[in-house]
């Protein structure tokens, strides 16, 4: 069991560039096939991506004709229906608020228990802690039915946060996991010299700590971001009004309710990917630091 | 941390002489004790609420016949289990799992290593790839389900690309036939998660010192010689927790299955979870649900501990630092 803690524990983020020691390689016979590689990849990655966008700007008859190629001409009204529909934003802004709640809870209540398990020694410690790491081991999907009995118990079925204290839930163990080492290495002497100068214990942790901590705290808040905002089980389980739907269920449920209408559907999904790749963009360093501590799925 | 408080106490007893010494000295305690409760409880009340209550009532509800209405009276004590892991469909469902997990070690891992090894080999526009091949990951899966659906359509997209490369007759209904559809799914999973393992790799290869290579270089040793003999090796702790993730990973799929094919047709695409939704919730088995949930954690559980005793225990703490740029 503690070996479960022993080797996730380690911080998932070092701070600082990755790789800027890189070595300079002289070109050789691979440097072809290297780079056709590459290009392969990412054939095999934008390919799919792009057929989603383009086809978004067709008409039904043109995709059936022809769905490779650039459209011609191009059709705007898929895009410009959505846009101008709450189709699309109402569970945009859903998504967006159960993944804010979500990613709340998770970063506030783990830095606590992060804290309290990293810089205070008492009976029981590594217990708590070791409960919190085994938490890595259970997928949500796994407990989704259960979840779903308790939440109608509770009455918070088809309501925003009968998905995001869950998510939050789930997201605890990985964010006090990433979160305590951090903590544990900053020095004492900082917090000494924080009780000469007359601060409490948590007026260390708010003023101090956490500052200090900020590269962690990005990086697992969006982490529970992302997880939150592609979460699709759960939200399915839960929301039976269509009003609360989220990103990925609202997408998925277009797709079964106008499953003639293709072109749409491109549409649509093809916006519903903005928001995560955008995201994805602006934070890549703190997602591929994070993620490998995660499990995916 | 014993050395945190006399420093507070000496502090106070030098700046403030007038008052007691000895409520000064409890009231640090006292102090001490709340402010872990008030840290403590917060996070594991909703840690015991919504992650191990859920499997507790599982685990109660599983022993019983239930269909989630009124009170639990029909005891079946492990009739549940029993019917589940005799039930052709659910063998069938695990099988599926456990087909996509040998897929991912046998096919998803070489390749992530292959690529991850041409990438380290300094590249421009390396930074762009990284972005461009880690992108798919951080798409939700429905999404993409949605998106491969659309694609893999008969007559759709993928079929009409086949046919302008002289592909043509390869083309087969991708989602109905029965001998193909789970190899569909691997595919979809493949190009969503690969991209995963590729970046973890590359780290792990950055954590490398360059000087092992070049000692073994003018020491005669071939390229190849040179990465199996020495680059492998020490990528092993990330190629183990790579090996897991994609493990823990393939007992879980979902989303993906449930969007394009819904586990069908005819089963052919089920597994562990699509089973446990269809069977348990969709039919309000509530009880057998239950009863499901319970043997996929267990089985998730199992190889989780499993695999951290004797595979993972050999590396040391911190492997995953190392793999993570």
């Amino acid at each position: 069991m503690t070996d479960v803690s022993a080797t996730l524990e380690a911080p998932a983020i070092r701070p600082g560039p990755t790789g800027h020691l890189r070595r300079r390689r002289r070109i050789s016979l691979m440097t072809p096939l290297t780079y056709l590689v590459a290009l392969l990849i990412v054939g095999i990655t934008v390919v799919p991506l792009l057929f989603v966008i383009v086809d978004g700007f067709r008409s039904n008859a043109q995709i059936n004709t022809s769905a490779t190629g650039l459209p011609h001409p191009w059709v705007w009204s898929n895009y410009r229906s959505l846009l101008t529909s709450s189709a699309f934003w109402q569970p945009l802004a859903n998504s967006a608020v159960i993944a804010v709640i979500a990613t709340g809870l998770v970063v506030g209540l783990g830095s606590m228990a992060a804290f309290a398990l990293s810089r205070y020694s008492f009976r029981g410690r590594e217990g708590i802690y070791l409960l919190f790491a085994v938490g890595l081991l259970f997928p949500i999907n796994a407990a989704s039915l259960p979840l779903y009995l308790l939440l109608q118990k509770i009455g918070l079925l088809d309501n925003l946060l009968g998905v995001a204290l869950p998510e939050a839930a789930f997201q605890l163990p990985i964010t006090i996991v990433i979160l305590r080492p951090f903590m544990r290495a900053i020095s004492g002497e900082i917090e000494d010299a924080a009780v000469v100068d007359g601060a409490t214990r948590i007026k260390f942790f708010w003023r101090i700590l956490l500052p200090l901590c900020r590269p962690a705290l990005a990086t697992v808040s969006v982490l529970a971001f992302v997880i939150s905002w592609n979460t699709y089980l759960l939200p399915l389980l839960v929301f039976t009004s269509t009003q609360h739907f989220t990103l990925p269920l609202a997408v998925a449920n277009f797709q079964t309710q106008y499953a003639q209408d293709t072109a749409k559907i491109l549409a649509f999904t093809a916006l519903s990917m903005v928001p995560a790749l955008g995201c994805f963009v602006l934070a890549e360093r703190h997602l591929v630091g994070g993620f490998s501590g995660a499990v995916k799925g | 941390m014993s050395d945190t408080r006399s420093v507070t106490a000496t502090a106070e007893d030098a700046v403030a002489v007038t008052p007691p010494i000895r409520p000064a000295r409890r009231s640090p305690a006292l102090r001490r004790r709340l402010e872990l409760t008030v840290l403590l409880t917060p996070p594991l009340l909703l840690f015991i609420g919504f992650v191990l209550l859920p499997i507790g009532i599982a685990a109660y509800y599983g022993l019983y016949k239930w269909t989630g209405f009124g009170p639990l009276t029909n005891f079946a004590g492990l009739a549940n289990y029993k019917i589940a892991l005799t039930d052709p469909a659910f063998q069938q469902a695990i099988l599926h799992n456990v087909i996509i997990a040998v897929l991912s070690l046998v096919i998803q891992i070489p390749i992530s290593i292959a690529v991850a090894l041409l990438l380290n080999r300094g590249i421009r526009g390396r930074s762009v790839l990284r972005l461009l091949v880690f992108a798919p990951y951080v798409l939700s899966q429905a999404i993409t389900g949605v998106m491969w659906l659309l694609i893999l359509q008969p007559g759709g997209f993928a079929d009409q690309l086949m046919q302008a490369v002289g592909l043509g007759s390869f083309v087969q209904l991708w989602l109905a036939n029965l001998n193909i559809v789970l190899y569909t799914m691997f595919v979809v999973l493949t190009w969503q998660f690969i991209g995963f393992g590729i970046i973890l790799l590359v780290a792990g290869l950055q954590g490398i010192p360059v000087e092992l290579g070049e000692a073994a270089a003018l020491d005669g040793a071939s390229g190849w010689q040179t990465t199996r003999r020495i680059t492998l090796p020490l990528l092993g702790p990330t190629i183990r927790i790579l090996i897991f993730l994609s493990i823990v990973g393939s007992l879980q799929v979902f989303d993906v299955v449930w969007i394009m094919t819904g586990g069908g047709p005819a089963g052919a695409s089920s597994t562990m979870a699509t089973y446990l939704i269809q069977s348990g919730f969709r039919s309000y088995e509530f009880g057998y649900g239950s009863a499901v949930a319970v043997i996929m954690f267990i089985v998730c559980f199992v190889f989780a501990l499993v695999y951290q005793r004797f595979v993972l225990r050999r590396d040391t703490r911190g492997a995953l630092t190392r793999a993570v740029g």
